[in-house]
């Protein structure tokens, strides 16, 4: 008998989402407990569409080649020193941060996933969400593999677990993702899987890692697209999600505007980090933070925006601000870790007076009249031999857990605070956004591990900073931090290029 | 002579992680073992997860079995994410060369037609149990404490789709991709008789809370009952009975049996060494799911085989159990 | 009007795909940056099966496209011949 052919659409429909059945021996509530208390209404998952439809074959044959690729160029990068090759040891910090403050988001994300891809009584949604788990374990996997050859060689790496969990600026990408994972699912999934994934990785994973190639380091631009060409089933998996709530019951269309206002909100603050790294931890410059926030969040964002408008979903609340933010963010925390960086697990420095040159010509309207005065200044300062640390421990918001480093938008020279009080007890915000996020969950947010509070309440060990950093942190003080002059890591590197 | 000098200046400063390093030493690290140990997060949570307050994200008390080390679980296979897909690849390959072989040649005609509609209710409806597997051991993954069983389970999940949907096309290579079949299979599922008791026990065990008991009722007890009776022996009298092209498109679930059963072996071992308490706890969970197993599995295996069947697979899994160090 | 956009890894395989997205979409913009390739449209791209393998000479699953990709905006629809984004509005 000749076969019928069958399409991917059908064959996928009978090779996955026919596996599952109609419990007759148990409540399928206590197999799937988690679906009702966000008061989000599921009336029919077989509406669900597919966002991409792989079977389990084709994952592993597609997903291998991608793996032998990438581990030869790991291979080949270890082999041949390719840490060498970097255009300068100062660009190596952007690594650390990433290796210390990303990858263990990655991890973060194979679990959020894997609890999502268990908890979803849908089998379409389901089975998406634990490939992706799959592939963020592959990705926190692939990182730790590729920055393993760095961590041989530059100081700093070397406890990115450990850190994590425990240094004050890494518990701001980790409460964000705890926050997700503590959520009920369909908050996770619009937290991670739409505006983290969908708009807000791309500016990490794109421009950042096309800068990566531009500053000689090929392993991480390797992990960085090889991880990216995930990316666009994660992302298809986000559209289909929201577009899925969004079409199920028309009550759910406020609970999702309400979850987008927060999590692009919490999205933008993380990112502060990465708008530093393309700004002043790049030395050869693909494109500027402002240049990359426009074509990745404002266009790419927008035309989002505009095709779910049609569900009465609107641009998240606070755009005007994040709009206006582009201009400063970066500068205001690249000054920020400056200045604390005897604090930091990497290292820091003045930028070059080519660097200034074109921080003024990409930011022609802010830089000169904010910023550059005060890397003039640090300049002045570092060339009588008084570099500048702050001493004192910074407050930080209570919600996005970033020192209070940001200004007033339209007025750069005002430091921007909110404060309420819950439970008898005031709480100190960096903007608006953080501060209805709290007074929206305050039960939430006052559980929060905030770094420098446990540091005053004695539970980081001390008494000294010094002494927090290095048992606490388990920081190698004044070799892993600092300015990058004379830094172990700059003294290598000169030995091996042979620079006096 | 200039070769020399830069080798020498390009000493390492250290060969692996520090928490690498505090476990095996300071010496370079295998992959695995970078990709693995102490990896997921133990401390400083922030928020109480708003679906199970009662635990912090991470959390060893999830399960009754208490280890000083959970990453005491290591998998004999190591497999991290790279190992693991290129090995499933390398596995794909031959079973895709072999359904292809076995539709281009039309094998099905081959398969007297009282065989195949036996494929079709004892063999096909497993797909479901598959599904239930997949569920167990993602629960396991996403509530587990440590990376060293987490991924595990992880990729058992997965392999679990992947036999889903390698017994689905089974089905659809018999009905010419009308998935006539399928249904039917899934018809026996819901309401056959002698699929009730499987069906009852994949529902109670997607029920459990415990995540290591699911693993025990889904891995060590039933996956290893289903095995041997399934896999081994009712693969055999297909092949005295003309089924044996069946055997092709088995294989791949059958050496995915090998390498997994190595790892639940090791896992059951670990965890029984490391106290008296575990010990007792596996017994019992498997005592008491053995039972419902035997039960379940009763009225399929006297319609596949004959009732000594069931007594050689649960014999075989004693076996297993008794060199794991468990029932002695 | 919006637009979508799909951005590839810099390498040969890419080469074919780029050529055939050229040929099924006329005014598609492709911008190359370092190590990427990224092609926009307003509103529409289509990745046609059969203009592919005419490039690449061979037989190409519309799912290889996963190999290459980095990253992509818009609706997807994949199916057995094609692949394609589009804004809906």
């Amino acid at each position: 008998m000749a076969a019928k052919k069958l399409n991917i659409k059908d064959k996928y429909r009978l090779l996955t989402r026919d596996l599952d059945w109609d419990f007759s021996y148990e409540d399928p509530k206590k197999a799937f407990p988690y679906e009702e208390f966000e008061g989000i209404k599921i009336t029919d998952w077989n509406k669900w569409e597919d966002p991409f439809r792989l079977t389990m074959d084709s994952y592993w044959k597609y997903q291998a080649e991608k793996e032998k690729k990438l581990y030869a160029i790991l291979d080949a990068f270890s082999q041949n020193n390719g840490h060498l090759n970097v255009v300068d040891p100062r660009y190596v910090n952007a690594v650390k941060i990433f290796l210390t403050g990303v990858s263990p988001l990655e991890y973060q994300a194979y679990q959020g996933f894997a609890h999502v891809g268990r908890q979803f009584s849908g089998v379409g949604a389901r089975v998406a969400c634990q490939m992706q788990s799959l592939d963020e374990l592959r990705h926190v996997q692939t990182q730790i593999h590729a920055m393993s050859h760095y961590n041989k060689f530059f100081d700093g790496f070397q406890e990115f677990s450990h850190m994590h969990d425990r240094v004050w600026y890494l518990s701001v990408p980790r409460s964000f993702f705890t926050d997700a994972r503590s959520a009920g699912p369909f908050e996770f999934m619009i937290a991670i899987g739409f505006s983290f994934e969908y708009v807000l990785t791309n500016l990490l994973f794109v421009p950042f890692m096309s800068g990566a190639a531009h500053n000689g380091d090929m392993a991480t631009v390797t992990f960085g697209f090889s991880a990216q060409s995930d990316e666009a089933r994660h992302m298809t998996l986000g559209l289909e999600v929201i577009k899925f709530l969004l079409e199920q019951h028309e009550d759910n269309v406020p609970i999702v505007q309400k979850w987008i206002d927060k999590w692009f909100w919490r999205g933008t603050r993380l990112l502060t980090i990465v708008a530093m790294m393309m700004d002043y931890m790049l030395p050869n410059k693909v494109m500027s933070w402002k240049e990359a926030w426009e074509v990745y969040f404002e266009e790419a964002g927008g035309a989002l925006f505009k095709d779910l408008a049609r569900y009465g979903i609107t641009m998240p609340k606070y755009a005007d601000v994040i709009e206006k933010e582009k201009e400063h963010i970066s500068h205001q925390a690249w000054w920020t870790f400056y200045t604390h960086g005897h604090a930091a697990g990497f290292h820091t420095w003045i930028p070059s007076d080519q660097e200034l040159d074109w921080l003024s010509e990409k930011y022609p309207d802010t830089f000169d009249k904010y910023y550059r005065p005060m890397w003039e200044l640090a300049k002045e300062q570092e060339a009588k031999g008084e570099r500048f640390y702050t001493s004192g421990l910074p407050q930080l918001c209570q919600t996005c857990q970033i020192p209070m480093l940001f200004t007033e938008m339209d007025n750069p020279n005002q430091n921007s605070m909110r404060d309420t009080v819950f439970d008898g007890e005031r709480y100190h915000f960096c903007s608006d956004g953080c501060c209805d996020i709290f007074k929206d969950e305050p039960e939430k947010y006052v559980q929060a591990w905030l770094p420098v509070h446990q540091i005053f309440q004695g539970n980081c060990g001390g008494p000294d900073v010094g002494d927090i950093l290095s048992d606490y942190y388990r920081m190698n003080v004044g070799v892993d931090n600092m300015d990058i002059k004379d830094s172990p890591d700059e003294q290598r590197w000169n030995k091996w290029k042979g620079v006096a | 002579m200039t070769i020399e000098i830069k080798t020498a200046t390009l000493e390492p400063v250290r060969n692996t992680f520090a928490h690498i390093e505090r476990r095996f030493g300071d010496k370079p690290a295998t992959r695995y073992q970078e990709a693995t140990y102490d990896v997921a997060s133990e401390v400083n949570f922030h928020y109480r997860p708003l679906w199970q307050p009662e635990f912090e994200l991470n959390d060893t008390g999830r399960t009754a079995i208490v280890m000083e080390d959970w990453y005491a679980f290591k998998d004999p296979r190591q497999f991290y994410y790279g190992t693991y897909v290129q090995m499933r690849a390398k596995q794909q390959e031959v079973a895709e060369s072999n359904y292809s072989f076995f539709e281009k040649r039309d094998l099905a005609r081959l398969i007297p037609e009282e065989i195949q509609k036996k494929v079709i209710r004892l063999l096909i409806p497993l797909r479901h149990v598959e599904q239930a597997a997949n569920l167990n051991n993602v629960y396991g993954s996403s509530l587990g404490y440590g990376t060293a069983i987490t991924q595990a389970l992880l990729y058992n999940g997965m392999d679990r789709l992947g036999n889903a949907q390698y017994l689905s096309r089974i089905g659809l290579i018999l009905d010419g991709n009308s998935s006539d079949s399928l249904a039917e299979a899934k018809r026996y599922w819901m309401d056959d008789a002698i699929w009730q008791g499987v069906r009852a026990y994949c529902e109670a065990n997607i029920c459990v809370e415990d995540w290591f008991e699911s693993f025990v009722a889904q891995d060590v007890v039933l996956d290893a009952l289903i095995y041997e009776l399934v896999y081994l022996q009712f693969d055999q009298w297909l092949a005295d009975n003309g089924g044996q092209d069946i055997s092709m498109l088995t294989e791949f679930i059958q050496n995915w049996n090998k390498d997994t059963n190595r790892w639940v072996d090791s896992v059951v071992k670990v965890a029984a060494a490391e106290s008296d308490a575990n010990k007792q706890q596996l017994e019992q969970w498997i005592s008491h799911w053995k039972g419902k197993a035997v039960e379940a599995l009763a009225p399929l295996a006297d319609e596949m085989l004959d009732a000594e069947a069931l007594s050689n697979a649960v014999a075989a899994m004693d076996k297993r159990l008794n060199k794991a160090g468990l029932f002695k | 009007m919006s637009k979508v956009y799909i951005a590839l890894q810099d390498n040969d395989e890419s080469r074919y795909i780029v050529e055939a997205i050229e040929e099924s979409n006329p005014d598609a913009t492709v911008i190359h940056m370092p190590a990427m390739i990224r092609i926009e449209q307003e509103n529409r791209l289509v990745i046609e099966r059969k203009v592919v393998e005419e490039k690449m000479g061979r037989d190409w699953d519309v799912q290889e496209l996963h190999i290459n990709l980095i990253t992509l905006g818009g609706n997807v629809d994949e199916d057995d011949d094609q692949f394609v984004l589009e804004w809906k509005q």
